[in-house]
This record gives structure tokens, C-alpha cells and sequence, in this order.
């Protein structure tokens, strides 16, 4: 079993490599940047830590919902056959194929996963000030996760709760499965 | 009596745009007469306007020696984005200071591109400890 886990795991991260190699590129720098800007606007716009943080978890749902479909269309991966194959998939296809890093899946259980980012292109220069203290800079990726796999019929709750910002060694997201959503189909006779 | 290799005093300021300091500095190797820190601020200053028109002179960041003041030199390094790292300094030592204006330069250019940094503002954070290690290191 274990070979076949390993055989799995090169498989996906081929899989990443091929994904990253398809898709379009921008200058790492100027995606920091943009970033951000995005969440100083965010910080301008609504003052307080616990809203921005709320804000930008949104601002990644709205990104992840449509992301997952590119996702799907562009990464040559195969039906997850459990939430664990789902957290593999992310961590060394999705997040390979959009951010160019390697994640880890670590500390698993059933219905929760833990990914691990050693490298966070988002944060790259950044250096939150006192007052910041709290801000989960990186919260958006949490929100496009938790967007791109209710897509795919899984409720999630998605948690920044490491973070090299804070003083950490690694920045790690906490995902935990809440529910499995049946697609509702309606009947045209009703 | 030449001393080489002197460990000389240093103080060195990082000025903005609008000439106001955004980041200080000291490294002291030797007892300090009291009246200094007011004089080293303001021979600094002085020295702005020579910087202003040197500036023109060069493609080079690094202007050296820009102005003397009875036993210091003033040395000088300005940004693109015409910010002054000054450095007061009563040795010579030119390829000890030329070499922690590159540095500086580098961990200046890295606190510029912190989204939380605004331009002008002064420098906190680890910045500091970094400057110190470097100036450690060079005088």
C-alpha cells in the first residue's frame, strides 16, 4: 500500500508540474505587490482587524468558486476518492498550478487536513506592524479553498492558524470537512 | 601617529523627501563628548544641499565625501527615489562605508516594498537590528 501511495504522490506532483507549466505567468513581485495593495485597501476600507480579515476570506470565496473550474479544466487529475486524495490534490496540484509553491498535507485525521506552506508568494516583503498584529494576511487563500471546494459539493471550514507573519515557522491552513452537499436535482414534472 | 584600521565614530541618517529623518543611527567606538548628538544632526543637515547638487553630477548612488566639518567627513548615498542615507564619520574608511550603503540600500529597498510601510514615514521594525549588525560588521 505504501508503494502505492508513493506512486500516487509522484503522479500528482507530475500532475502539478504539468498544470504549472500550462498556465500563464506573472512577475512573482508584482503579484506581492498587487496583493498587497489589495489588502492595504482592504485595512483603509474597513478599519478593524476581525472585518478585514472577514473581508478578505470573502474576497477568496468569490476567487476560489470560479477558480476550481480552472482548475478543473487545466489539472489532468482524476476523481478524489476521499478527502484525503482531496487534500493531496491541492497541496501538490492546486496550489502548485496557481501560486508556483509546494505544499504539504500534514497532521490528517478523517474530515481534517492540515496544508503546509513553507514559501507564501503573497507575503513576500511583508512585515506586519503592531497594530496588525492579528491580521490573517494571508486569509484570502483560506476563502478560496473553502469557495472552490463548495463547488465541488464539500462544505469546509478554512483557518489560517500558522503563519510566518506571526512569528511562526511555516504558514499553515486548517481545513476541516463540515458537510457533503448533495446537488439538488429538480424534477421537471414537479 | 597614524592609527590604521581606526575604530572611528559613525552616525548615519537616513533623510526623506521633505529633508526630515526617517531613521538614526549611532555606532561609537570611542568616548563621546556630550554636545555632540545636536551638532551631528545639524552638520548633517548642512550637508543636504551639497548632496542636492552633487546628485547631478553622477550615474553613481554612492557620492563618497560630500562635505567636511573640522574633524568629521560627511559621506553620502542617494536613492532613485532621491532618499538620503547620510553617513557622519570621523575616519576614513571607504570601502567599510561604501559597502554598508549597498547593504543598507538593500534592506531599505525591502522595507519600500512592505504593503505597510508609507513612504516618508519612519522606519520601524526589524530594520533596526539589521542596520546595527551592519554597522557591526563594516566600522
Amino acid at each position: 500500500q505504501k508503494a502505492e501511495t508513493e506512486m500516487s504522490a509522484v503522479r500528482l506532483n507530475r500532475a502539478g508540474d504539468t498544470a504549472f507549466a500550462k498556465v500563464e505567468k506573472v512577475s512573482s513581485e508584482l503579484f506581492s505587490l498587487t496583493y498587497g495593495a489589495v489588502v492595504m485597501q482592504v485595512i483603509k476600507d474597513y478599519e478593524e482587524v476581525d472585518a478585514t480579515n472577514a473581508q478578505l476570506e470573502k474576497m477568496g470565496y468569490n476567487i476560489g468558486v470560479r477558480l476550481v473550474d480552472e482548475f478543473l479544466a487545466k489539472a489532468q487529475v482524476s476523481a478524489c476518492q476521499s478527502f484525503q486524495d482531496t487534500a493531496e490534490v491541492i497541496a501538490k496540484v492546486g496550489f502548485k498550478m496557481f501560486l508556483g509553491v509546494n505544499a504539504e498535507v500534514v497532521k490528517t485525521t478523517g474530515d481534517e487536513f492540515t496544508l503546509q506552506l513553507s514559501d507564501n508568494p503573497l507575503a513576500e516583503f511583508v512585515e506586519l506592524p503592531e497594530q496588525y498584529a492579528k491580521l490573517e494576511y494571508s486569509g484570502m487563500l483560506c476563502g478560496v479553498l473553502r469557495g472552490a471546494l463548495e463547488m465541488v459539493q464539500m462544505r469546509v471550514t478554512c483557518t489560517l492558524v500558522r503563519d510566518v507573519l506571526w512569528g511562526d515557522d511555516v504558514t499553515e491552513i486548517r481545513v476541516v470537512l463540515q458537510e457533503m452537499l448533495n446537488e439538488e436535482y429538480h424534477d421537471d414534472e414537479d | 601617529r597614524l592609527l590604521f584600521m581606526a575604530s572611528g565614530n559613525y552616525m548615519f541618517v537616513i533623510v526623506g523627501e521633505d529633508d526630515t529623518p526617517i531613521y538614526e543611527v549611532e555606532f561609537l567606538n570611542t568616548q563621546r563628548r556630550e554636545d555632540t548628538s545636536h551638532l551631528n544632526q545639524f552638520i548633517i543637515h548642512a550637508a543636504l544641499d551639497m548632496v542636492d547638487e552633487l546628485v547631478w553630477g553622477t550615474h553613481s548612488m554612492y557620492l563618497k565625501c560630500v562635505d567636511k566639518f573640522n574633524d568629521f567627513n560627511i559621506s553620502a548615498f542617494v536613492t532613485a527615489g532621491h532618499i538620503k542615507l547620510m553617513l557622519l564619520h570621523d575616519v576614513r574608511n571607504d570601502d567599510g562605508i561604501r559597502n554598508f550603503f549597498n547593504d543598507v540600500y538593500e534592506l531599505f529597498v525591502r522595507v519600500l516594498m512592505n504593503p505597510f510601510y508609507r513612504p516618508n514615514a519612519p522606519i520601524t521594525s526589524t530594520f533596526d537590528a539589521r542596520v546595527k549588525l551592519l554597522g557591526r560588521k563594516y566600522f
